[in-house]
């Protein structure tokens, strides 16, 4: 049987009268790539805190590494690596000073933090910076940062808060990169995020959040496969005959949604269905045939996109 | 893997304390000192001369008018009189420089508490650290200024020395208190309460001239002021007044420093963990 690191069962935390999560369940085992998907606001940074011991459940149970956060919160703390949404990187000391004087927080000799300095360096490639102070970097350098930080514990479970938002894309796939080594490496990771695509690229499961409750949990693959079609086709006949549309071709796709600017039609197969409007006569100003992604399964299970 | 983290967080299970302290406030001092080490000098030495300044105007302007001051040890110059209460000034504000902008600025801000506290470190572990890095200022500011009154020639015996014991310990209770204060402070416009506060404690705390121009009263008030405290503290140590006297105002301090640290950890805590 699969060891589980983290078990949450009716987890739930509320600020005053709000329910920011929502008793929600689940299991994360060693070594495996747990995602929480879901738009601003899900509660997705605020389980993070809960599993991180720097915030206190209101009710449910949650067991880490065998212990109970609210009674062992150092000691899981020790076994953590957090990378926050927000950085919150030293702003006053050198890139090394940074990771440094982490590991002298976790108690880390400095023989042993030293050694490990270069190493994590050559990581968020930042070697030629390591003198530089954090102030001075761009959001990508500083992000990496924060994750070869995060690592200098050599942590048995690895927290990432939302890792690539904010960033432009190329310093996004940098980070994939980096968190896909960490992965095969056997780290356990948990992550979190509002882009499907990280959430597809990076997670073994998932579960999609909203509203502080979870709506599925599978891996990507199986949830599309669940919850959506294998092709999406994409027409759009400008904004305002997008709605006459509707009624016509809803009765040609297996499931049809609209989007202000464009509407989404549900197939196996989006060339055949194309082909089978336009023998209709009716012709799109443009339309697009791609697979189904996670941004489908959220829009199915909560009629509203990830990403407003 | 067990990292290191692990084994010194887990051999502290169970001990008292645990969830609050890691045992390792010297790491937060080892922070400040890495942020130190580059800063600007200039607001290290700016905060040491005010003290400095008011000696040599008032020690030696207002003491040509004043002449010699008669005490129970004997006749010495106004600037002697007043180098005791300035001294203690000198401690407290190198302490409250650190724990009142600094920390609020460390909480609000920067976010480094936060980073602290993500780690295994403790909230008592930040609240020692921190306080000690104040009363380090603290310290080096009276140690410097005994120094420059010792050159001066305003000591009147070895007594002095003792100074900067007390000085610490003056540091201590301001830099606890002080963090304490701070760690309540919500904007930069109640920070504003500590100048409000502190420049009349400095003007009557009875630095300049003795208590008694004052009624009964206000001396009573003025006497339940920390720096009133620390200003006879100060004095006494230097004077190797050993008595009750004395241990009240130590026993005052030793107060503040436990009930500053009493509700820095709380806050913290309260603050990072909800
Ligand atoms: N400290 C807090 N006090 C009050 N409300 C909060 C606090 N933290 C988060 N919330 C609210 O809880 C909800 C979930 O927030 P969060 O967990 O940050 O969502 P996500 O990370 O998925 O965007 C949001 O509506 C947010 O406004
Ligand atoms: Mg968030």
């Amino acid at each position: 049987m699969t060891e589980m690191l983290i078990q949450a069962r009716g987890l739930t935390k509320t600020y005053g009268d709000f329910v920011a999560v929502d008793g929600i369940d689940f299991d994360v085992a060693k070594g495996e790539s747990f995602g929480f998907l879901g738009p601003n606001g899900a509660g997705k940074s605020t389980t993070m805190r809960i599993i991180g011991a720097t915030s206190v459940r209101t009710s449910g149970t949650l067991t880490i590494l065998g212990k109970d956060p609210e009674v062992n919160g150092p000691q899981i703390r020790a076994h953590l690596g957090v990378v926050p949404q927000q950085d919150n990187l030293d702003n006053e000391l050198t890139v090394s000073e940074n990771i440094f004087i982490y590991g002298r927080y976790f108690g880390l000799s400095s023989s042993f933090i030293n050694k490990k300095i270069p190493e994590l360096l050559e990581f968020a490639q930042l070697e030629e910076k390591k003198d530089t102070k954090v102030e001075a970097l761009s959001g990508g350098m500083k992000r990496r940062l924060t994750i070869a930080r995060s690592l200098v514990s050599e942590p048995d479970i690895l927290m990432l808060d939302e890792p690539t938002t904010g960033l432009d894309p190329q310093a996004r796939h940098i980070l994939w990169d980096r968190l896909f080594r960490l992965k095969e490496q056997g780290v356990t990771l948990l992550i979190t995020t509002h882009y499907m695509d990280e959430a597809e690229q990076l997670c073994d499961r998932l579960i999609v959040m909203d509203r502080g409750k979870i709506m599925a949990e599978d891996s990507p693959a199986q949830l599309i496969k669940t919850y959506s079609t294998k092709e999406v086709l994409e027409v759009r006949f400008g904004s305002d005959r997008n709605q006459e549309m509707v009624e016509v071709l809803r009765p040609l796709a297996d499931r049809i949604e609209v989007l202000p600017d464009r509407i989404l039609l549900y197939a196996t197969d989006g060339e055949q269905l194309l082909e089978q409007i336009t023998a209709k006569g009716i012709h799109p100003n443009t339309s697009l045939v791609r697979r189904s992604s996670l941004e489908d399964v959220f829009l199915r299970l909560t009629g509203r996109s990830l990403v407003e | 893997m067990t990292s290191n983290a692990v084994a010194l967080s887990e051999r502290r299970l169970g001990k008292f304390g645990d969830k609050y302290f890691a045992g390792r406030p010297q790491q937060v001092l080892l922070r400040n000192w890495l942020s130190f080490k580059s800063s600007a000098w200039i607001a290290v030495v700016s905060g040491f001369l005010e003290p400095v300044l008011y000696l040599l105007s008032f020690g030696y302007g207002i003491g040509e008018l004043v002449g010699n001051i008669s005490t129970p040890g004997g006749d010495i110059s106004y600037a002697a009189y007043i180098a005791p209460g300035l001294l203690a000034t000198s401690a407290m504000n190198g302490a409250m420089l650190d724990s009142t902008w600094n920390v609020f600025f460390k909480l609000n801000e920067s976010r480094l508490y936060k980073a602290m506290l993500a780690t295994s470190l403790g909230p008592l572990d930040v609240a020692l650290g921190e306080i000690a890095w104040a009363l380090m200022r603290g310290g080096l500011y009276a140690t410097a200024f005994t120094i420059i009154i010792a050159g001066l020639g305003l000591v009147t015996s070895w007594w002095a020395i003792l100074a900067i014991p007390a000085a610490i310990i003056v540091a201590f209770g301001f830099a606890s208190f002080g963090m304490a204060i701070t760690s309540f402070m919500k904007s930069h416009h109640q920070m504003n309460f500590f100048e409000i506060f502190l420049l009349p404690m400095f003007l009557f705390s009875g630095a300049f001239y003795p208590l008694t121009v004052f009624p009964g009263w206000a001396q009573a008030i003025i006497k339940a002021l920390p720096l009133r405290q620390a200003i006879e503290l100060v004095t006494r140590a230097m004077n190797g007044e050993f008595g009750i006297n004395i241990l009240v105002n130590f026993t005052y301090f030793l107060v503040m420093i436990c009930v500053g640290l009493f509700f820095t950890t709380k806050r913290l805590n309260a603050l990072f963990m909800k």
